[in-house]
């Protein structure tokens, strides 16, 4: 036996390196005091609506990025999310007293609307703020676990998982517009007010809200560069690349998948109940195939591996659709459409690896105590 | 909500509902045989299978224009000249997607997937651009409207037969080219073996454009049957992507047999449903029932244990 | 069975009495009709080393899929330390203490060397864990003992994709050391090396294999004779010989199939 008497001649794997301290303080930065100086307060919400997405992006990076899951069903969670708070906002909404006018007073309008003449039981829990809290956690999780247990433990992934995972998608935004009297139908639930008596509409309280979904995500960040340093981290990226030998290293991999994909469906989540508190309604659009794929390029764009790059990625995507549409409505699927294309011939890190290609050696060889990161390079073969 | 009926009115729904689901099912099926093709053979994801399919319709929207307005006299066989146009159409375009998008991304299925989603995008709204936003619809030829009594309570479209019988002749031709074939033993080949295929002589990236484009065209053929049963939009073709990957995937992916098996299941369990439920419950069930088998059975229908 | 083809020490003992290692009996599958291994059985002593030899398709790589659970068994048993494996799933396997080494080497491209080692370090194995898990002392002084013996000291930080091919299977070699596994596993690990790396392979195969079995798959007839205690041979999905080299070296059947060409 050799004993190594020699020390150590690994660095201590520090929870973030120097140059992600300065990606963080960078987004800290424009998160909470650039974006809020130079924007009205109706830009500023705008710009918290986008930040909802960035937490689906943030876990398609975890999930699809280091996971090698693609999951083309993100809107699922995104919606789960936000049609569970929309559900206890719109109860506090429809009080007796609001409702008064209702041929049933103190259940939701569209409800009344369709001749439903009690509260459904599902709905009754959502009354409790606390509930709701939790169960905009757990239904999601809950649902990604039963799904991803039940797909990875058969050995399903890659493509035939994407289009499982967009299927459901698909069921779900039918179900949603079907069942008109339990979700709103196709309008979603609208009309939203008050989160335990605090009026959710004004200016004020849009501003909160937006330092709170700043907080919530830099805090999701965390958690998942948390994650990335861990060795669960690093078995997410062995196992894209060599599915057999981490199993044969001892390892089940459904169950790493599972947490992935769970992790990915919380943080979509998260994003989905501050999506309807700061936007004030949750509809369909936002749980189908168009949005669930469309978030996908959030991530992509931002360059699949990186946690930051997927705050940038959302946040310009939507900048340029916002701008395009405006002024160029016919353009802005051309220029969609051309961005999906682009991001994967081209440019198949997104941001982070153009970032890392052109900006970093120029700033490390400035500052040469920085250690050079080794950029991870995309697996050729993602399955 | 079976109880209100006898068997008898039960027996003739479950007929009528199955013609009445003919077309649907032939649009599936040639939707399906292409989509298999492509994801079976190949192994390549394309998302804008439904945009291939919409450009063969609005082709035979074209054609019916065309035909209605400079040879009204044949017009009652314009839609055979629509859909070899529709073929055509679709395939060229697919075989200049798989030379400029698809050819790049063989190794990267995830990528090509988000890559032709892209490509979807952008056909949409050049459709958009080109035909208007609003849905067309086609003129039929008179032959091709009304119906055949067959019994007191069963009749059956003839619009329904007729697709029914270009698509059994389309899956049979696809059947012999893929099994019977030298193309067809080419096309396995590369499949199995890129590098041996390549190194006994064949020109394997012609076989995949051709391949491709084969599938695409496949499509648009669909298309063309697709404007019997519904009008023509610039998404209209997004709707019917999901329902039919479901189909490659639950008939399991590399069947001919199967796909047309599960084309056939998953097309006339809605139809039926459809007569008892609203339209999206029935869709709804129907899709559930698949995920919930794919979930259980993953490598769909009809498929060999072979070693991994 | 043929029970002139077993060597004589096996010959009359009753596999249940004896405190075998690994037990494969009756071991068959097939795959959509074609057998692929055919009532295959064998039984591997502690500290052994048996290589399993025969032509191509003799079902080889197959029989240690089997053992390690990657492919399910269609009839047998394959008992390692009393225990029924094909019941078990590929982790639990592991965890037993079968390690194995694929054809290919399968490592890790994006990860660094000591990074490859570390996923390999049997702790923090479940998903909490594995969260939780700590770099401590006891993990880097294995590490770089391991990285030493396989010839990687200096390597640790570099990412396993720039390495040579040689030092790939070296690197998974020390996957599997680290995993620390009574039963190894190699298929064919010297196949594709250069004269250099086989003599060093050979080397550190000498070394790794002591209070251990190991069961091989090897071409290399020179390479066999060097290490192998017993051979077992191969042949259309059933065992053709068994025994020493010398012994299978002369058996006349083996001669027709295999050594004879």
């Amino acid at each position: 036996m050799i004993r190594s008497t020699s020390k150590p001649v690994v660095n201590d794997n520090p929870f973030m390196k120097p140059m992600e301290w300065v990606s963080l303080a960078l987004l800290v930065a424009v998160i909470f005091v650039v974006l809020p100086m130079l924007l009205d307060a109706f830009r500023l919400n705008l710009v918290g609506k986008y930040l909802t997405y960035s937490f689906v992006a943030l876990g398609l990076v975890i999930c699809w990025g280091f996971g090698g899951i693609l999951s083309l069903g993100q809107g699922v969670f995104f919606g789960l999310g936000g049609y569970l708070m929309a559900m206890y906002l719109k109860l506090e909404a429809s009080s007796v007293e609001n409702t008064k006018i209702q041929s049933t007073p103190g259940i939701p309008d569209f409800m009344d609307w369709n001749q439903i003449t009690e509260l459904p039981w599902f709905w009754k829990p959502f009354q409790s703020l606390p509930f709701t809290l939790i169960a905009v956690i757990v239904v999601p999780a809950f649902f990604a676990f039963v799904i991803g247990t039940a797909m990875f433990r058969r050995r399903v992934g890659g493509t035939y998982f994407a289009i499982i995972t967009q299927a459901i998608a698909a069921i779900l935004t039918i179900l949603i517009v079907g069942q008109q009297g339990y979700t709103g139908g196709i309008n979603g639930i609208t009309d939203l007010r008050t989160l335990n008596g605090w009026d959710i509409r004004t200016d004020s309280a849009h501003a909160i809200l937006y330092f709170v979904n700043g907080a919530l995500l830099v805090g999701c960040i965390l958690f998942a560069q948390a994650v990335k340093k861990s060795k669960l981290g690093r078995i997410l990226l062995a196992m894209r690349d060599k599915e057999d030998r981490v199993r044969f290293s001892g390892y089940q991999v459904a169950s790493f998948k599972t947490f992935a994909f769970c992790l990915a469906a919380v943080f979509a989540a998260i994003g989905g109940a501050m999506f309807t508190l700061q936007v004030g309604f949750m509809s369909p659009s936002f749980v189908g195939i168009v949005p669930s794929i469309e978030m996908v390029i959030y991530a992509a764009v931002g360059g699949r591996l990186s946690l930051f790059g997927a705050v940038w990625g959302t946040l310009l995507v939507n900048w340029a659709k916002t701008t395009f549409s405006e002024s160029f409505p016919e353009l802005w699927l051309f220029g969609l459409g051309a961005l999906f294309i682009a991001v994967v011939l081209a440019f198949p890190n997104g941001l982070a690896g153009i970032y890392r290609t052109y900006v970093e050696p120029r700033l490390t060889r400035r500052v040469k105590a920085l250690e050079p990161a080794p950029a991870v390079a995309l697996p050729h073969a993602a399955e | 909500m079976l109880g209100d009926y006898s068997l008898g009115d039960l027996s003739s729904i479950f007929v009528m509902q199955g013609f009445a689901g003919l077309i649907l099912f032939s649009v599936y099926v040639l939707m399906a045989l292409g989509l298999a093709i492509i994801f079976g053979q190949m192994g390549v994801i394309n998302m804008a299978h439904g945009e291939f399919m919409i450009l063969g319709a609005y082709m035979t929207y074209l054609c019916s224009g065309f035909f209605q307005t400079h040879l009204p006299a044949l017009f009652p066989a314009y839609f055979f000249v629509a859909m070899a146009m529709a073929f055509l159409a679709s395939g060229a375009l697919g075989m200049l997607v798989e030379w400029a998008l698809i050819r790049h991304l063989y190794k990267r299925p995830l990528d090509t997937l988000l890559a032709t989603w892209g490509l979807s995008l952008i056909l949409q709204q050049a459709y958009r651009s080109i035909f208007g936003a609003r849905e067309v619809g086609v003129e039929l030829p008179s032959w091709l409207i009304g119906s055949v009594q067959v019994t007191d309570t069963i009749e059956i479209p003839i619009n329904g037969m007729f697709v029914m019988g270009v698509t059994t002749l389309i899956t049979v031709g696809v059947a012999i080219l893929m099994y019977r074939s030298r193309f067809g033993a080419q096309v396995r080949a590369v499949v199995q073996n890129r590098a041996m295929a390549g190194a006994v002589g064949i020109d394997t990236e012609r076989v995949d454009r051709l391949t491709f484009g084969l599938g695409c065209g496949i499509a648009g053929i669909a298309g063309s049957a697709f404007t019997m049963v519904g009008s023509t939009g610039p998404t209209s073709g997004q709707l019917y992507i999901v329902d039919t990957f479901l189909i490659v995937v639950f008939g399991g992916a590399a069947s001919l047999l199967g796909t047309i098996a599960s084309a056939f299941s998953i097309s006339q369990t809605q139809s039926t449903l459809e007569f008892f439920l609203s339209g999206s419950t029935a869709k709804v069930i129907t899709l559930l029932a698949v995920v919930g088998i794919l979930m259980l059975r993953p490598q769909g229908l009809f498929t060999l244990k072979v070693r991994r | 069975m043929n029970a002139a083809l077993l060597p004589s020490h096996i010959i009359g003992a009753d596999p249940a009495e004896k405190n075998f290692l690994l037990a494969v009996e009756a071991l068959t599958v097939s795959f959509d009709g074609f057998k692929a291994v055919n009532d295959v059985s064998f039984y591997v002593d502690p500290n052994e080393i048996r290589v399993i030899i025969g032509p191509n398709g003799a079902g080889k790589t197959t029989v240690l899929d089997l053992i390690c659970g990657r492919t399910k068994a269609s009839a047998g048993s394959i008992k390692y330390k009393g225990q029924e494996l094909t019941k078990l799933s590929e982790s639990a396997i592991v965890q037993a203490g079968v390690g194995r080494k694929f054809q290919t080497p399968s490592i890790y491209d994006d990860l660094t060397v000591f990074e490859n080692l570390e996923i390999s370090f049997p702790r923090g194995r479940s998903v909490f864990g594995a969260l939780t898990f700590k770099r401590d002392a006891e993990v880097r002084d294995r590490i770089e003992e391991v990285a030493s013996m396989i010839f990687l000291k200096d390597q640790l930080l570099e990412r396993a994709e720039f390495l040579s091919h040689g030092q790939k299977q070296w690197l998974e070699i020390g996957m599997l050391l680290i995993q620390d596994p009574e039963l190894l596993m190699l298929d064919e690990p010297v196949a594709g090396m250069s004269v250099g790396e086989r003599i060093k392979t050979a080397e550190l195969l000498n070394q790794i294999i002591k209070g251990r079995s190991v069961l091989v798959i090897e071409h290399d007839m020179k390479f066999v004779e060097d290490i192998a205690h017993r051979v077992t041979v191969l042949h259309q999905g059933k065992v053709l010989s068994e025994g020493s080299m010398e012994r299978v070296k002369n058996d006349p059947k083996v001669i027709e199939v295999y050594l004879g060409h």
